[in-house]
């Protein structure tokens, strides 16, 4: 029986000190008519190698292809100390840190993820994870309601390049407590959010201004102009914001004069690997004042009855266990092994590699754009400063190319025609460091071949 | 075990200077830095370690020696389900195809995992009794959430726009009403009866024009079946209201009786209880949802679907046989839950977790799940403790009340559950449900030997002797861990939530 550890005579002894003549008889309080008559819908039980058989089989279906796809999930890469670490059953096997005398570890460790990121992001106080990017602007969006007492109508601007998945997530997490969106327009030639696309809010009352930066076409927005335009309205700030990004770039705390009031993004680049969309980590820091309005878990440091320092959940009146229908959210269980990734992966890198990482990316992304563009028929669509993404314009549809490119074991980008049919056969593509010079050769001439046949026809 | 004592922070170890330079890219970063427009760069570096890899690995390898785990400690949590987490899941979806692949990747790069995820949806359906599966929420909080939007979807569709009441039992998960609230709904709490299941009377008296649903978990959060669940579906389905099944408690049941058949509309699943996947320190998790025929169009996306071989896409041999659903074909779907389409590492160690079971395993988690609970139950009742429901069957988990060891020894709930931790296992859950004073909530899953039951029940017995004797000894437990009772208050009132970087000739903030 697997992982069912009772031999023939423990189940005796027990069902004697039950009073209980065989284990059914532990079921009759429920209704006869209710049990379950078979269970045949469901395969015969295999062995762990013949599991591992299959496993080996379909992943090898799946192969290993070039990818050159971003868009909210980065391949870097991810040092082997990192989850050599955390899937040791310690961390990997524990709970929540209810219990804090038994939890000191895990709880040390958000602390220490705690301290990393606010510091990353240039804010005061982070919580302990949340869902993921997605998720965790639609719950910055609900806090900001909760924390701007003087905006009159739950309203928040988000952008039209804030990432498509992003927006869609926040509107189904969102709308059902009445908020409401207004869509802020990009500029065509540059890609960002331009103060004239502003103008067209500027008299409106609203709650929050969100900014995600690199947006999701990976161009640099103008962070401390839109911040300062946001706060002379007495709006909020949601910076949505790339960690890796954050070494070279401003942090959020210093956009404009007074900084992002509230500061999210998706923790996957540290040391989560792309695992087809997840587990993945959502963050969140905010400044102190907003600490009591934030959700998720927050762990603090205090003493115990000896005055040894320690660590615990902090501020859990916030929290479902204890303010119920009140609580900030009704978040519990969050994506702690994967925070435990992000606080591994920060410590090994260190700001010195963290900065490298994001520069090697950036200059990847460069060559791959010189690469492409150096084709007939391929050509940049916006001209702002980006990252370590950007979007191509093709001269025919981008779904055939894609295909044609997969076919060659090349994952060519994210056709963006579903998303943004404004922008016609556009092409998003990304280059980390883990894209050598060869990578980029072989995605320019497979590129370079599939237009080829198309133009001499 | 014997655990470290303490371990400084990794700031401590911090050297200027220093780095694991083998993880590094060999290019500086200063070049790229010209095309970053002036205004826009980082003028101060971030306060990260600056440590090199033997010493994170040997800090974080510390820390986690300061843990207690399923791996290291019988974890009798209630409501929590701490079974084996078995390590053929985890090295599975650690393959390097599967940790490799990109959400956005095309369905023809991704046959392999989508037939993992499809199959995964029908043995969930098959052991639950629904119509339809989604696996992208990202916990069971989060499929409450997917749940409670779909049954105001269902409704709204339906134009009928006054319901927006959702009724919770007294005693149910805090995320019951939480959910709830963000959804936009209110939560209406109705009593229980005194023998554990649901309060007819009351439940009449709630339900109404303006009910949306109730939530509820069965076997219910006093850890005993709710034995009138046919007519608290036809109370409230009879109001208009829908019913939702909180699979906190699935393990129970498993393979004895389905939510479905029990007249539930909507459920989630816990994968990281019942499913076992690893609890991973507070996640990560998988909270699948499934529903009736009524819901299905409101799922949240994406899901997987097959192409039958009949189909027109089928029959085109280029097409790959497993997509993933959109908007296209679920227009009225809740939306988008998650950035992309779930935990999907999580969901492939369920997926392994099952294959490996089969329907005869599945049957024998919720048997043997039940019969230890009952065993140590009832060993625990001989050893001289309260039971809650004394007279009920205890489902995969029950609850001792320790009023009487209040009043007579004035020993909590709380000293029991911290004296527990020095003799080695973790505590149960403790003052939840609220409903019943001073109680523990245990729950000690299938895969736990009678010896570990059996040595957990002779803790127990020597904390009662302890009580008796010596209660000063429970009010200071524990006293063999890395620290003993934390100071709460101190911790919400004096905030110390980040490190704070000491300046020069300046010792560094406490932590």
């Amino acid at each position: 029986m697997p992982f069912i550890p009772h031999t023939e005579e423990d189940e005796r002894e027990m069902l004697a000190a039950i009073g209980a003549p065989d284990i059914e008889a532990l079921f009759d309080e429920i209704p006869p008519q209710l049990r379950v008559q078979s269970l045949d819908e469901l395969p015969v039980g295999l062995t762990e190698f013949e599991v591992m058989q299959l496993m080996y089989a379909r992943a090898r279906q799946d192969g290993r292809a070039l990818c050159f796809i971003g868009a909210g999930a980065y391949e870097h890469h991810i040092p082997a100390a990192v989850w050599s670490t955390i899937t040791r059953g310690e961390f990997y096997s524990a709970y929540t840190p209810y219990q804090a005398e038994a939890s000191q570890g895990t709880l040390q460790s958000i602390y220490e993820y705690q301290s990393m990121m606010a510091s990353l992001t240039g804010m005061q106080v982070s919580n302990a994870s949340l869902y993921d990017g997605a998720t965790a602007v639609a719950e910055a969006c609900l806090m900001a309601v909760r924390a701007n007492r003087r905006a009159k109508a739950a309203r928040i601007l988000l952008p039209r390049s804030l990432h498509p998945h992003y927006r869609a997530v926040t509107l189904t997490a969102a709308l059902n407590q009445g908020l409401q969106f207004e869509t802020l327009a990009y500029a065509r030639d540059g890609g960002h959010v331009s103060l004239e696309a502003l103008a067209a809010h500027a008299a409106q009352d609203f709650t929050a201004l969100v900014i995600q930066q690199p947006n999701f076409f990976g161009v640099l927005e103008d962070v401390d102009a839109l911040t300062d335009w946001a706060h002379a309205r007495e709006a909020l700030v949601i910076a949505v914001v790339n960690p890796i990004s954050l070494a070279l770039l401003k942090p959020p705390g210093e956009w404009g004069a007074k900084g992002a009031d509230i500061v999210v993004g998706d923790g996957q680049p540290l040391g989560c690997p792309l695992s087809s969309g997840g587990p993945y980590f959502g963050f969140m820091t905010t400044r102190m004042q907003h600490v009591r309005q934030m959700p998720g878990r927050i762990v603090g440091g205090t003493v115990d009855v000896d005055g040894r320092p320690g660590f615990s959940l902090t501020l859990q009146a916030r929290e479902q266990h204890i303010r119920r229908a009140k609580a900030t959210s009704n978040i519990c269980t969050n994506q702690g092994l994967l925070m435990m990734a992000g606080t591994l992966y920060l410590s090994l890198m260190g700001a010195e590699g963290l900065a490298r990482v994001a520069a090697t990316s950036m200059a990847r992304t460069e060559e791959l754009l010189r690469a492409l563009t150096a084709i007939s028929g391929v050509r940049r669509i916006f001209d702002q400063p980006g990252f370590h993404e950007a979007v191509l314009s093709l001269d025919r549809p981008v779904a055939p190319v894609l295909a044609a490119l997969a076919a060659r074991g090349i994952q060519g980008g994210l056709d963006l025609s579903a998303y943004y049919p404004e922008l016609g056969a556009a092409l998003l593509v990304c280059a980390t460091e883990t894209k050598s010079s060869a990578d980029i050769d072989a995605y320019a001439r497979a590129l370079s071949e599939t237009l080829r046949p198309a133009r001499a026809a | 075990m014997t655990l470290a004592l303490r371990e400084p922070l990794i700031f401590d170890y911090s050297r200027r200077g220093r780095g694991a330079r083998g993880q590094w890219p060999s290019v500086p970063a200063g070049s790229a830095l010209d095309t970053i427009p002036a205004a826009l760069r980082r003028s101060r570096r971030p306060l990260l370690p600056e440590v090199s890899e033997l010493d994170a690995v040997r800090h974080y390898t510390r820390l986690s020696q300061l843990n207690f785990s399923i791996d290291t400690h019988f974890y009798p949590l209630g409501s929590c389900t701490m079974k084996y987490n078995p390590r053929a899941c985890n090295a599975a979806a650690l393959l390097p195809e599967f940790l490799g692949r990109h959400p956005l990747a095309p369905v023809e790069h991704g046959q392999g995992f989508l037939a993992c995820l499809y199959e995964l949806q029908e043995m969930l359906k098959a052991v639950t009794g629904m119509r339809a599966v989604a696996l992208s929420p990202l916990a069971g909080a989060h499929g409450e959430f997917a749940g409670v939007a779909m049954i105001r979807a269902y409704h709204r569709a339906r134009g009928d726009l006054a319901r927006d009441e959702i009724i919770v039992p007294q005693a149910a998960h805090g995320t019951n009403p939480a959910t709830a609230t963000m959804c936009g709904c209110v939560a209406r709490e109705v009593a229980v009866a005194p023998d554990g299941d649901a309060d007819l009377a009351a439940l009449r008296a709630a339900v109404g024009p303006k009910t949306a649903g109730i939530m509820l978990t069965n076997p219910s959060t006093l850890g005993v079946f709710e034995r009138r669940i046919e007519e608290v579906a036809a109370i409230v389905h009879q109001a208009g209201g829908l019913l939702y099944y909180d699979g906190a408690n699935l393990n129970a049941i498993l393979g004895k009786v389905r939510p479905g058949d029990m007249g539930f509309d909507v459920i989630h699943m816990n994968l990281h209880k019942t499913f076992s996947t690893p609890h991973g320190g507070g996640g990560p998790g998988a909270g699948a949802v499934g529903v009736s025929a009524r819901l299905q169009p409101f799922l949240p996306l994406p899901i997987v679907a097959r192409e039958d071989s009949g189909s027109e896409r089928a029959a085109d041999g280029r097409q790959p046989q497993y997509r993933w659903l959109d908007e296209r074909d679920l227009p009225q779907s809740i939306g988008r839950l998650t950035t992309f389409g779930g935990n999907a590492g999580v969901l492939l160690r369920a997926y392994v977790y099952m294959r490996m079971l089969g329907r005869e395993g599945m049957r024998r988690v919720g048997e043997y799940a039940s019969l230890n609970a009952n065993y140590l139950s009832a060993q625990l009742q001989r050893a001289g403790f309260e039971a809650a429901y004394p007279a009920r069957r205890a489902s995969h988990e029950f609850i001792l009340t320790l009023k009487q060891l209040q009043q007579q020894y004035g020993v909590s709930a709380m000293d029991v559950a911290k004296r527990l931790l020095d003799l080695g296992f973790h505590a149960p859950t403790t003052y939840f449900p609220q409903l019943i004073a001073e109680c523990l909530l245990i729950e000690p899953t299938e895969t736990e030997s009678k010896q570990t039951l059996d040595a957990f029940v002779q803790a127990m017995a020597q904390i009662l002797g302890e009580a008796q004797a010596d209660p000063g000894q429970l009010h200071g437990a524990p006293h063999t861990l890395p620290v003993r009772r934390l100071d709460d208050v101190r911790a919400a009132r004096e905030l110390n939530l980040v490190y704070q970087q000491a300046a020069p000739g300046q010792q560094a903030a406490p932590g």
